[in-house]
């Protein structure tokens, strides 16, 4: 397991807060992410954890709070805080009218990666997609272009990842190598990740510490591993369905 | 800016192009169209009009220049309807790409693509139908930058206008340059133009262009107060249009309409 140290945070959100047409999608979230540390983001569907993530991206401007990527504030230095990111997410593909190795070449540009070439052939390698580098992404099965955005997302080496159920399309097999390479990259690189899914055994196997978010506020956190039984409940899994189905629960409208 | 991040968005372009004769072949397939219709039409009416008057460089000329302009606004809304079709703009703006690299590029891949087809189009005017772009004198060099700076205006526009109004909005988009044609006196005098639309006509940089390019048809001097004044209009429609998408991009984010771009869910 990797150990985390005391280090500026990766990741800091404080009173973040999203209010569409009244309605309230986060509410005054607050949370900090160290370097090399995973940390899962679950809820139930329209909980707030792509709000949260957009927000992070700089792709959607909070109604409140504060959002600071590797000590620069989003608000304030938008390009110098998103250079220290990268994302991947189902909803997200990468351009399936160009090549594995041009879309990566491209975006390996706008992130300014040094020594694009090697780092190409690095990425290609670590997902395994050398026979298709040349081939189109939007001829690639769903699990391949989930791969090539994963490839993307490690691209600069980001100092906070962000994955948005990153394994939903993929096998069993593919989806456990895939967890090994981001487990390594934030042992290895230092990197920080924030991974929502709605899978509770991924989480357990994956994250150091987890949050459960319901209407946009942190109902219950800490190590996917000890939670269950500090809550009473089996398993992660029983854990999120008893809570999801208290009264006052359950996904936004 | 930095010009990497540029290059990475006219590179997208190149890669597209290369790959795609469908892409490459419209760059050039409208343009010999029109040459040949128009080459055909005016030689018809110099059969038929009395002589003295060229109708070559005042009709076809001034086709093919209307037609170099729509071309220019395509190539910029082009690139950035590539980006709407392949859902790549949620990537793009969660990316360190700042909003003026991303347009600069969108307006170098238009330049370049517009000058391709300006190359065909006065190699086949030339050799089908005797028009040199020469036949205007050295005024046509700033008519041709007029044209390029409004079409690109046109362009970051337009772009703006489907990034905000969604993927559908780009039917709004194509025929903009046929919609303003009849106020850009590209055939006519300003003067021909009823009142209520002559003011509307002298706020188009490219009426100016087509006023002094058809007095030097008509054997009379190029204005170059009006091509000056055409430059500055131009200028200032190109501001207006970066200021205008620079607004549509941070309304998309505030609302979230970049994270659920799909749904063209206009609020």
């Amino acid at each position: 397991m990797t150990q985390i140290t005391p280090f500026r945070p990766a990741l800091i959100v404080q009173d973040l807060s999203k209010v569409f047409d009244n309605r309230t999608v986060v509410d005054r979230l607050s949370f900090v992410i160290a370097p090399g540390e995973i940390v899962g983001l679950v809820g139930l569907n329209g909980a707030g954890k792509t709000t949260t993530i957009n927000m992070i991206l700089g792709l959607l401007q909070p109604t409140s709070g504060f959002v600071a990527i590797d000590g620069v504030n989003l608000a304030h230095a938008r390009e110098q805080a998103i250079s220290q990111t990268n994302f991947s997410a189902v909803y997200a593909p990468l351009p399936g009218n160009l090549t594995v190795t041009q879309n990566l070449r491209i975006f390996g540009m706008i992130y300014d990666v040094p020594d694009l070439d090697r780092r190409i052939v690095d990425m290609v390698q670590m997902f395994d997609l050398a026979r298709y580098r040349n081939t189109r992404c939007g001829l690639l099965s769903s699990g391949e272009q989930t791969r090539v955005s994963l490839a993307k997302a490690l691209l600069n080496k980001p100092k906070l990842l962000l994955l948005d159920e990153p394994t939903a399309s993929i096998d069993p097999s593919t989806a456990d190598t895939i967890r090994g390479h981001i487990r390594d990259y934030a042992q290895q690189e230092r990197g920080a990740v924030l991974w929502t899914s709605h899978n509770m055994y991924e989480v357990a196997a994956v994250c150091h510490r987890m949050m459960l978010l319901s209407r946009g506020q942190i109902l219950i956190e800490g190590d996917p591993k000890t939670l269950p039984s500090e809550h009473g409940a089996a398993s992660l899994e029983d854990l999120f369905i008893e809570l999801a189905r208290e009264p006052g629960e359950g996904a936004s409208p | 800016m930095r010009t990497r991040h540029i290059a990475a968005i006219v590179l997208r372009q190149v890669y597209l192009l290369r790959g795609s004769p469908t892409r490459v072949l419209p760059l050039f397939a409208w343009i010999a169209i029109d040459v040949m219709l128009w080459g055909f039409i005016t030689r018809y009416l110099n059969a038929i009009a009395s002589p003295g008057f060229d109708f070559v460089p005042a009709m076809l000329g001034a086709v093919l220049l209307w037609d170099f302009l729509s071309r220019v606004m395509q190539g910029v809304t082009m690139a950035f309807f590539e980006d709407v079709w392949s859902r790549n703009l949620l990537a793009i703006f969660a990316s360190p790409l700042s909003r003026a690299e991303y347009v600069t590029g969108l307006v170098l891949t238009g330049i370049c693509t517009s000058l391709l087809g300006l190359v065909v189009m006065l190699v086949l005017a030339s050799l089908a139908f005797g028009l040199s772009f020469m036949s205007y004198g050295l005024a046509i060099v700033p008519a041709l930058g007029v044209l390029f700076l409004f079409g690109i205006a046109l362009g970051v526009a337009g772009s703006a206008m489907v990034l905000r109004l969604g993927p559908a909005a780009e039917w709004l988009i194509w025929p903009l340059p046929a919609v303003l044609s009849p106020f850009a006196s590209v055939f006519y005098p300003i003067s021909t133009l009823p009142t209520w639309m002559q003011p509307l006509s002298l706020a188009l940089p490219p009426s100016h262009v087509f006023e002094t390019l058809r007095a030097i048809t008509k054997g009379g001097q190029a204005d170059y107060g009006a091509l000056l004044l055409a430059l500055g209009l131009s200028l200032l429609y190109l501001g207006a249009a970066a200021a205008f998408f620079a607004h549509v991009h941070g309304v998309c984010i505030r609302n979230g309409l970049i994270a659920r771009y799909s749904a063209e869910s206009v609020t």
